[in-house]
């Protein structure tokens, strides 16, 4: 929390080393630059990893029925090229944009535009869940270690570290969406929206909201379990740090120190946690997809596997690396912000 | 001693009024098991205007327990602090207002800096919460009166940029900026290079002289004491065993504890150095008695027992030290 306040730039000295934005810029170059040498080495994986795998595309195409004949003409010219022919025409068309789907003979990146909202809606809801519960129910157990909220949360979230997700999934199915005992039917299952509706209206609002609910909580859970034990660690860690005690001797609150003090120092494993798990949930929520069947990449992913549909899959790995990328450049950046020792 | 602290000093005598103050002080730790540690046990001692005074002794005595206290970062169990006469209450209003007037240096200046905050953040912090007016002003005087001069080379620093030194000069700043009385510094040079804990003890005794403000300098360290310090209260597992000006204390040691310590401080005159011999005190075990006896030479070269006084050190226990009553040791030998 890098306040510089109009006071403090008046006390600045221009020749004042360090900590100034060029250390910033210059580190996120830097990353930047460190990202882009790994796409590089994934964008060569993506390749060879398919072209290595067991069985016949081809095969899989003669199966489509919508093909057009001059899509199929254009494939069986493609896969009969030799390798090095293809790898050229793949480096030039890394996206593989001419790319059919051999399950549905579609592109394959209108199946992957098509299936990309869904998952950025399951996505958004449950990282703000489990970011804004988890992160306060850990501050709150780390400062009083040992207490009864403490005891409590403690137990219960490593519950829900423990729990698989997808098992989560199916009890919340069970219990609210096809009507249990005493609860009715409360949440849709399967779909991220009721047929014949525009997403963009407000009903279409609602009912994807509807169907976004339950996989939402599940994913949730644990990750606002992960979250939360993080964050108690790293309070705990400040709780000892003779600064707090500073603070408190020149007359702060107790929840001054915590807030000012504490919360922002301990928050910066919690930060970079949060975006790599972004990285991952992008492709990473296969199993909680499968079990809601909410069409997003991680149902996108399991089908492609199970149809063996390698050029979607080539192009979901694509999207799913360069999310993780995406997300450890952003992480660091953030994490060098809001840290003064890191940038320079 | 400058005309400035001399008059301060003489304004304390006339009033008769310290400016801070314990009596029988007790706080107590709940441990392991249920062993209950009384980290202090009976201590008073007082802190007058313009002084310094040095609390020495061995670690786990109680030494920086009687400076968070007085700090009101500890509430005793039983006993008061009072400054300027007045009782330290524990509401958070009146330890704010306390809080500016009393402040701490602790040992290790990188810990008790906050990593992500400017050296201006940190110093300015104090004003901040005490809404003074003048902020910038503020922090540019106090850093200049830490010595890092001139402030605005060091406003925008952060703590990992600067030397160990220099980080114990913003600490010290951070201190000064609300215009303490009495700054509490606990172990301030010991995590400090030889060569920089002259620069910050000459501070300190330079903020004395030129502010006027009070020191409780927390020690093991006897030859910082004699360094600086005016008086020096020596303490013994959660009690105060000897206290008097430096010059008492050190020349004429009454205690033998406070004897052994002293003879083997080499800057100080050459004795035969005394090594203690006996388990080191632990808080939740008090020996009954006198609570040196385990341990006291006097008692095991039988000096104790040639003077008949050998029963009641290991039988009679004796009473709290007063703060006000010049050169005092608890011992039954040297009383």
């Amino acid at each position: 929390m890098a306040v510089t306040s109009p006071v403090a730039t008046e006390l600045s000295d221009d020749s004042t080393p360090g900590g100034g934005s060029g250390g910033l810029g210059r580190f996120i170059g830097l990353r930047l630059l460190s990202g882009l040498g790994t796409l590089l080495f994934v964008l060569l994986f993506n390749f060879f990893l398919f072209r290595l795998l067991p069985g016949d595309p081809a095969a899989r195409y003669r199966a489509v029925k919508n093909i057009s004949a001059q899509d199929l003409a254009r494939i069986r010219d493609e896969l009969n090229a030799p390798v090095m022919e293809q790898f050229w025409a793949y480096l030039r068309d890394p996206l593989a944009l001419q790319g059919i789907s051999a399950w549905k003979g579609q592109p394959v990146w209108d199946l992957v535009g098509g299936r990309a909202w869904p998952t950025l809606v399951l996505l958004g809801t449950s990282t703000l869940l489990a970011t804004l519960i988890g992160i306060r129910v850990g501050i709150r157990a780390g400062w009083r270690r040992g207490g009864s909220f403490d005891k409590v949360s403690t137990g219960v979230t490593l519950l829900f570290y423990a729990t698989p997700e997808f098992w989560l999934g199916l009890l919340l199915i069970l219990t609210f969406s096809s009507g249990i005992g005493p609860f009715p039917s409360l949440f849709p299952s399967g779909g991220v929206i009721d047929s014949g509706i525009e997403p963009l209206s407000m009903a279409g609002v609602v009912s994807v909201a509807e169907h976004t609910v339950l996989p939402a909580v599940a994913l949730a859970a644990v990750y606002l379990a992960e979250y939360s034990l993080i964050m108690r660690a790293s309070i705990v860690d400040e709780l000892s740090q003779e600064y707090l005690t500073t603070a408190r001797a020149k007359g702060l609150m107790d929840h001054v120190v915590r807030r000012r003090h504490a919360v922002p120092n301990a928050s910066l494993p919690t930060i970079t946690l949060i975006f790599l798990n972004i990285g991952f949930i992008i492709g990473g929520a296969i199993t909680v997809e499968t079990v809601f069947s909410y069409p997003g990449l991680g149902l996108l992913t399991f089908e492609a596997i199970t149809e063996q549909d390698f050029v979607l899959m080539q192009a979901l790995f694509l999207v799913f690396t360069v999310s993780v990328i995406v997300c450890n450049i952003l992480a660091d950046v953030a994490v060098a912000v809001l840290d003064p020792r890191i940038r320079t | 001693m400058s005309t400035l602290a001399t008059a301060a000093t003489a304004a304390e005598e006339r009033s008769g009024q310290p400016l801070v103050e314990v009596s029988d002080l007790r706080v107590r730790f709940r441990g392991y098991a249920g062993r209950e540690a009384r980290a202090l046990d009976g201590v008073s001692m007082s802190v007058g205007s313009g002084e310094i005074v040095a609390v020495v002794g061995e670690s786990g005595c109680g030494k920086t327990t009687l400076a968070r206290s007085i700090l009101g970062l500890v509430r005793p169990s039983s006993g008061v602090v009072r400054f300027r006469g007045e009782e330290l209450s524990y509401g958070a209003r009146a330890l704010r207002r306390y809080r500016r007037e009393v402040q701490l240096v602790l040992q290790d200046p990188t810990g008790s800096l906050n990593p992500r905050h400017s050296v201006y953040e940190a110093v300015a912090e104090g004003p901040r919460v005490h809404r003074l007016k003048d902020e910038s002003g503020r922090v540019a005087r106090a850093l200049s009166q830490a010595g890092l001069r001139p402030p605005e080379r060091f406003a925008l620093r952060y703590p990992h940029e600067l030397s160990g030194g220099q980080r114990q000069r913003v600490v010290i700043a951070g201190a000064l900026a609300l215009d303490p009385r009495l700054i509490i510094a606990d172990e301030p040079v010991s995590s400090l290079d030889a060569s920089v804990r002259g620069e910050i003890l000459s501070l300190l005794l330079q903020l004395r002289d030129e502010l006027g403000v009070s020191l409780l300098v927390v020690t093991h360290d006897l030859g910082l004491a004699w360094n600086i310090a005016d008086r020096i209260v020596v303490m013994y597992l959660g009690r105060v065993v000897e206290q008097g000006t430096t010059e008492e204390v050190l020349h004429r040691p009454k205690h033998p504890y406070t004897r052994a310590l002293l003879s083997v401080v080499p800057e100080i005159d050459q004795r035969e150095p005394v090594v203690l011999a006996g388990e080191t005190p632990d808080p939740c075990r008090v020996p009954a008695g006198c609570r040196f006896h385990p341990r006291c030479p006097a008692l095991a070269s039988g000096a104790a027992a040639a003077a008949g006084v050998a029963d009641d050190c290991v039988g009679t226990p004796l009473a709290v030290l007063p703060a006000a009553g010049g050169h005092s040791a608890a011992c039954h030998l040297h009383p």
